[in-house]
């Protein structure tokens, strides 16, 4: 398993490969579908973001309540093939890379190649281990969203693959 | 006659609620080992990830997964019990909202349109069958709704058949491909009519994982489509690998003489199962 900081440097993401497996430690950010439906409305709108793109990552996934002495509750991944409505544009503006579950969309992994981004897959179904990788939680967005609010999280050794590279390489088969 | 109150299901429906949110059943964590042992590479980091995953989760109390799913009860209620107390619905949802809470699991039902989450998990998916007898069997599945989205429905004509029914289940779980959570276990309804035939599909999850249908016919097509779907080499979590489905379980029961009604309805891994009889 590659340890990797995020953000990752051009070097990193030159060095990483479909079915690599990582250990990710940095900050990402909790986005789902109605969080990307609410980012998407402040784009067309010319509003500014609650997260600066060119700075994050976003993980797909809406967290379990956090028990007494725990940062997060159980937060595994969830499907990430219904994030590629919204995925390429963010990934033109900057979007440094997404954590989810599952294979994405051919627009998706373009976007990926011409942005030179990757997206992780995180195990789904591994809330409690994942949940336990998360050492800070903070609400940032969209309180009222609940679970599916945007909530900023560092992370340490949060276990993932590289599951569509930056060469449009796939740990998926086609 | 038996009077039971129906603050004693509520209280069945915590219990169940609270232990399966964090528990797989034995037949799934069985599957699941027999899985990982039959695979290498990045199939088998992921369901070394799953086995571990369990542990933390009944170590710590928490979610298995945080999908602490829709809350789907099955209940079937002897036709000599009198209910008394708040009405059974009421019941039912109390006692999902209180698991909820208490357990830390996450509420993850909404309105359709609005989108705007229901804040407690309720109301609950509540089936009442009547049954004879004096007893109330429940059983709690707790339904994440990444496999749910993968799930169809087919009406078939009486001509395809056999081979239509296993056709529909193998390319379901072609389709679902990696976004389900595979190793995924695929409950199957078979015949009924379009409502009926998702119901049956839905409660063929129920049953003990790996257990096969009693109707040696049945059980043919149970095999018959889990070789066809562990051939599509989709694997653990789509990393490619020889366990694509952990299972296929069919329900079966009579339709019309026009129709061959086909319901495939997609677990994840994390097959989560409680009853209680009461």
């Amino acid at each position: 398993m590659k340890k990797l900081t995020l953000p990752l440097s051009p070097e990193d993401i030159a060095h990483l490969h479909a079915g690599d497996g990582v250990l990710l430690t940095g900050v990402i950010y909790t986005a789902r579908d109605c969080a990307h439906r609410r980012l998407f409305e402040l784009l067309d709108a010319g509003k500014q973001l609650p997260i600066d793109l060119k700075s994050s990552y976003i993980y797909y996934a809406g967290p379990c309540p956090a028990p007494e002495g725990k940062a997060c509750g159980s937060c595994g991944p969830t499907t990430a093939a219904r994030m590629n409505t919204f995925a390429p544009r963010l990934l033109d503006l900057g979007l440094c890379g997404m954590i989810g579950k599952g294979e994405m969309s051919k627009a998706t992994r373009e976007a990926l190649v011409r942005n030179k981004k990757v997206y992780f897959a995180a195990i789904g179904g591994a809330g409690a281990l994942c949940g336990n990788a998360v050492k800070t939680c903070e609400l940032v967005a969209f309180p009222d969203l609940l679970s599916e609010a945007i909530y900023k999280m560092e992370v340490e050794d949060f276990p993932a693959v590289v599951a569509h590279d930056s060469f449009g390489a796939s740990v998926y088969a086609d | 006659m038996r009077t039971l109150d129906t603050s004693l299901i509520s209280q069945c429906v915590y219990r169940l609620a609270r232990k399966a949110g964090i528990t797989l059943t034995p037949a799934c964590h069985a599957l699941l080992e027999q899985a990982r042992d039959k695979e290498s590479g990045a199939a088998k980091f992921a369901l070394d990830t799953i086995l571990e995953n369990e542990q933390i989760a009944a170590r710590e109390q928490m979610p298995v997964c945080q999908d602490t799913g829709m809350a789907v009860i099955l209940m079937e209620l002897g036709q000599d019990v009198h209910l008394t107390g708040a009405p059974l619905s009421v019941a039912v949802d109390d006692g999902v909202r209180r698991a909820y809470a208490d357990g830390y699991f996450r509420k993850s039902i909404c309105d359709p349109l609005t989108r705007v989450n229901t804040g407690d998990n309720t109301p609950a998916h509540l089936h009442v069958e009547i049954v004879p007898g004096e007893q109330v069997y429940i059983t709690f599945l707790p339904k994440g709704f990444g496999s749910e989205n993968m799930s169809r429905l087919y009406m078939l004509t009486p001509a395809e058949g056999r081979a239509g029914i296993v056709n529909a289940i193998v390319e379901t779980a072609r389709l679902a491909g990696s976004r389900p959570c595979p190793p995924v276990y695929v409950g199957v309804g078979i015949g009924g009519a379009f409502d009926s035939c998702a119901f049956l599909a839905k409660k063929a999850l129920t049953r003990d994982a790996g257990t096969p249908n009693a109707r040696e016919d049945v059980a043919a097509i149970e095999r018959e489509a889990l070789e066809k779907i562990n051939a599509l080499s989709i694997g653990a979590q789509g990393f490619g690998g020889k366990v694509t489905a952990l299972g296929v379980a069919c329900e079966i029961a009579p339709t019309h003489i026009a129709g061959l009604p086909v319901a495939v309805n997609i677990q994840c891994h994390c097959i989560r199962c409680e009853k209680e009889t009461l």
